[in-house]
């Protein structure tokens, strides 16, 4: 594919608001987990929460699509400088003529929760208060998105589970390639709630302690929150050095069950290839892979197979879901936005967590932070119903 | 952006398949308003299948019998799912037992509750590895559906499924999101001519709003009106007539859909 500048991006999770936040926590090695307290759930497990929430309220204007998915849309879009990027680039291009498309897979469902808690005891209506457009529907978050940034362009969310904010990176690259649009507002968002803190629990999924990906004793996830958001454009003949750009985007399905990852890695496997082949390269020109690396015993077990297959034990690998949690529908963005830290820092996040490595795991899996000089790396987001995303991401020339 | 329209699938109220559904679509018989009959694809093995909602039953059931009408095989052809709604069934269990002092949700209502839930038992049912996903654009689904599966097929020279569908929401849902019916639709489409292609169709994302292309018939109007991925009825009548026609769709306050259809 023709590779896409990434000119801007913003990010907002449990480590942090901002960039420099973010990358200080990895440096430092400092979780954002923590045990769970959000809101009235009782389950012994870990999240990643982002703070100030609850006391936060979206631009006034906005008002209907108040709720904690939105209201952490829009930290992430006045993070980083990145809404004022977004301005300059509508001056440039025209509101019309940038797209925007967002991953998130609950959306506003925490809003349609507590709903159902106030319904009128005789009728069963839901309060008047209650804006289901705004709040609950899956566009909702592109919706809010698009009119907070004065964006009229093409417009739409993916919801493919945890690769939902990967994926829409290749839909954006499509989208311009096609020339409906000329640039790109991409990004994710998914905030906590009770479906996937009750719904994982429920799948014996969620961890009793900070998640621990690669650990022999791993025993699941630990659910976080977060938002991130990248401006896409087309690349100058010359990149300026150091500029991060999107080489290669592959995709999958696994075919294999709804909510437990193909044994052998396969359907990780073809995308991994796919995105290494658009991006025209080999896996040895890969300097670093940002896994799923969830730390269930299923996902780390069938990645790890995958990885190995393609990339072999030299590669350095981890996961960085010991520090921010499973952002879920957010986790794509995240950890792609931290693989391009990882390039402009020259660091190699190291998993946290992890004890004592599972022996039946043969990846290159990074315990400690690294200092090295990297220029492409790979990023991993797989989801239920086997839907599968990589991401090449690089420094041009 | 030209595509090479293969195969159609169509499930909805009265509309019991593309081929029983062509002369009502094409005004050459009286359309009656009946309950969308959903037959359970027997894409899904019986176990499978006892898990699915109506929803994942009406995606499956309208992308089948589009493959069939393509004669194109479903393992190597990639898909773009769209709904506006999902399995409203299924989210309003879930909501009502989390609000209830025992939260316990099932495994299976959980894994249900994904956006791409359709687009996963579809992979499953077809051995198809090929990409996925899985859109919402509230009212403009079916458009944005339509114009994501146009750019991948101009973009990457491959075919593309669309599988549109929209299953009401229970109350108390219903009231404040009202669907009047169950509506699934698929369209099989390829980069070039091929023997099975019976007419193309020229995407163009236009700025500015503009007025959609209404059905002729008030019965099929209000279903075109009340259900998002009933949207796409005054594009199917033009295949259903078999002439020349442009048609236009909503997508959003800002934007529209132009779609030049013309037999080949």
């Amino acid at each position: 594919m023709q590779p896409l500048a990434i000119s801007h991006f913003s990010i907002v999770n449990s480590l942090g608001a901002g960039a420099g936040s973010v990358a200080s926590a990895l440096r430092a090695r400092r979780s954002g987990l923590a045990a769970c307290d959000f809101e009235t759930v009782v389950l012994d497990t870990w999240i990643g929460q982002v703070a100030g929430l609850d006391g936060f309220r979206v631009r006034s204007d906005l008002g209907a699509y108040d709720c904690r998915n939105n209201r952490l849309a829009q930290l992430g879009l006045e993070a980083d400088g990145y809404a004022a990027a977004v301005s300059a680039a509508r001056e440039k291009y025209g509101a019309g003529r940038i797209g925007v498309f967002m991953g998130t897979s609950t959306s506003g469902i925490l809003q349609t929760e507590l709903a159902y808690r106030r319904r009128d005891p005789q009728s069963g209506a839901l309060p008047a208060d209650y804006h289901y457009a705004q709040t609950q529907n899956t566009f909702s978050l592109a919706d809010f998105v698009q009119r907070y940034l004065g964006l009229t362009g093409p417009a739409f969310v993916v919801s493919s589970a945890c690769s939902s904010s990967a994926k829409v990176f290749g839909h954006a690259a499509r989208m311009m390639a096609a020339g409906v649009c000329d640039a790109a507002v991409v990004g994710g968002v998914d905030s906590l709630c009770l479906t996937t803190l009750y719904g994982f629990n429920s799948l014996g999924l969620t961890s009793h302690a900070p998640c621990r990906p690669y650990d022999r004793e791993r025993d699941g996830i630990s659910i976080g929150e977060g938002a991130g958001f990248a401006l896409l454009e087309k690349t100058p003949a010359q990149p300026a050095d150091g500029a991060v750009l999107l080489l290669g985007v592959g995709e999958s399905c696994d075919a294999y069950h709804m909510s437990t990852p193909h044994p052998e890695g396969l359907g990780a496997k073809l995308a991994m290839q796919h995105a290494l082949d658009a991006a025209g390269l080999a896996p040895a020109d890969i300097d670093y892979i940002n896994l799923h690396g969830t730390a269930t015993k299923a996902n780390d077990a069938s990645e790890d197979k995958a990885v190995y297959e393609l990339f072999g034990a030299a590669t350095p690998v981890s996961s960085t879901k010991g520090s921010t949690g499973h952002l879920l529908g957010a986790a794509g963005i995240t950890e792609a936005i931290i693989a391009m830290l990882a390039i402009e820092q020259g660091l190699l996040p190291g998993g946290m967590h992890t004890q004592n490595l599972d022996p039946a795991l043969h990846c290159n899996y990074l315990l400690d932070n690294r200092d090295a000089c990297v220029r492409r790396v790979l990023s991993n987001s797989f989801g239920f119903g086997g839907s599968n995303c990589s991401l090449v991401l690089g420094v041009g020339g | 952006m030209r595509v090479f329209v293969e195969g159609v699938g169509l499930l909805g109220p009265g509309l019991n398949g593309w081929q029983a559904s062509r002369p009502l679509l094409a005004g050459d018989a009286a359309y009656v308003e009946l309950p969308t009959v959903v037959t359970a694809s027997d894409l899904l093995p019986a176990a499978e299948r006892r898990r699915t909602g109506l929803a994942v039953k009406l995606a499956l059931a309208a992308g089948c019998a589009a493959f069939v009408h393509a004669g194109r095989d479903a393992a190597t052809t990639a898909t773009v799912f769209t709904s506006s709604s999902g399995d409203g069934e299924n989210l309003h269990q879930i909501c009502a037992t989390l609000a209830s002092p025992e939260r316990e949700i099932s495994p299976t209502r959980f894994h249900n509750s994904v956006h791409n839930a359709p687009a996963g038992y579809w992979s499953i049912a077809t051995r198809s590895h090929e990409p996925s996903t899985s859109l919402c654009c509230h009212d403009a689904s079916f458009a944005a559906g339509l114009l994501d599966a146009a750019a991948q097929i101009a973009v990457d020279g491959k075919p593309v499924a669309l599988i549109a569908y929209d299953q009401p929401y229970p109350e108390p849902l219903h009231t404040v999101r009202p669907l009047s019916a169950s509506f699934g639709m698929s369209l099989v489409m390829a980069p070039q001519a091929t023997g099975h292609a019976f007419a193309t169709l020229d995407i163009s994302f236009m700025p500015g709003n503009a007025s959609a292309t209404r059905m002729p018939d008030a019965g099929l109007d209000a279903v075109r009106a009340r259900v998002p991925a009933a949207r796409c009825l005054p594009l199917l009548a033009a295949l259903a007539r078999g002439v020349a026609a442009d048609v236009v769709l909503a997508y959003g306050e800002d934007n529209h859909l132009r779609v030049a259809i013309a037999p080949c």
